[in-house]
């Protein structure tokens, strides 16, 4: 037995516990606890990415899902009242009948993925092993992720930057995170 | 599988464990206090699950991802507290006034 089987074990527990997150979420109507949930949940998925070897993946989600998103929930939240109202039965059964069809297109092109790990995958053989052999001697840093992200496609991600950026101020004028021109009974 | 290895396993295992109660303590609450605390022990578990989790299969780089993982908890958690007390993230340190005490124990806000 390697590490490698061993930590399928863990992926399964994590999965596990992300699914009962995600009911408990669906089921609770204090938003404060919604929120503390959605950030254990970027929490175990994170983990969760590491256990499956993408290490940046990993990274991104724990800084955006559990750091900044939390925050800007709480943030929204504060905008609005603390309990969520009940929704209707027939709303939940909605909901459910398009996330069911949607689950059962998911699994019908599952056929159509690769085995995990497969070493003819187009990742595998097409330009990524050009990316592979290149880095070490153009970029010189051990990542190639890194080396793709700020090197080979920079300018697409200066594009992403400026993109993100402008979602950023964009949220963070609507939510008023600075706490001025608030009215006097809320500042208090 | 080498004693090391078992003992990497079990130690992952009770990890999961101490995350399954976490779970508990953030579903049954019951106020916002006991679920800030909670959100920030089960980092602290993830992070050391990183740590085993590194040492299990020999990646030293998943330690660096809980190093990062231990500051953005720190982090988060502060700033959730702060914005709970202050409702802004841009009142610096100095000028704090000592927070109004909750009624009823957070739940009010």
């Amino acid at each position: 037995m390697t590490g490698a089987d061993i930590t399928q074990y863990f992926d399964y527990l994590f999965m596990v516990m992300l699914l009962f997150i995600g009911l408990t979420i669906i089921r609770l109507q204090n938003l404060f606890a919604v929120v503390m949930l959605t950030g254990v949940y970027s929490l175990i998925a994170a983990a969760w990415f590491v256990s499956l070897g993408a290490a940046d993946v990993a990274i991104t989600e724990a800084a955006v899902g559990a750091g900044i998103s939390t925050v800007l929930l709480l943030a929204a939240m504060l905008l609005t009242a603390g309990e969520a109202k009940p929704t209707s039965a027939f709303r939940h059964w909605a909901a459910l009948v398009v996330m069911a069809a949607a689950g059962v297109a998911v699994f019908y092109a599952l056929g159509d993925l690769p085995v995990y790990g497969a070493a003819d995958t187009p990742a595998n053989t097409g330009p990524g092993m050009a990316y592979i052999e290149r880095t070490p001697d153009e970029i010189n840093i051990p990542n190639v992720v890194t080396a793709v992200l700020a090197s080979y496609r920079g300018f697409d991600t200066m594009g992403e930057v400026f993109v993100v950026f402008a979602a950023g101020v964009g949220v963070a004028l609507l939510l008023n995170l600075s706490g001025r021109g608030r009215r006097e009974e809320d500042g208090e | 599988m080498t004693f090391t290895a078992i003992i990497d396993f079990t130690v992952g295992l009770m990890l999961v464990g101490a995350m399954l109660l976490m779970l508990v303590r953030l579903f049954i609450g019951p106020t916002l206090y006991d679920r800030v605390l909670a959100v920030n022990a089960f980092g602290a578990k993830i992070v050391l699950f990183l740590a085993v989790f590194a040492l299990a299969v020999g990646r030293a780089d998943s330690l660096d991802i809980a190093l990062l993982y231990a500051l953005i908890n720190f982090v988060a958690t502060i700033a959730i507290l702060k914005f709970f007390s202050y409702r802004s993230l841009e009142v610096a340190l100095d000028d704090m006034k000592p927070a109004r005490p909750r009624d009823d124990a957070g739940e009010g806000v």
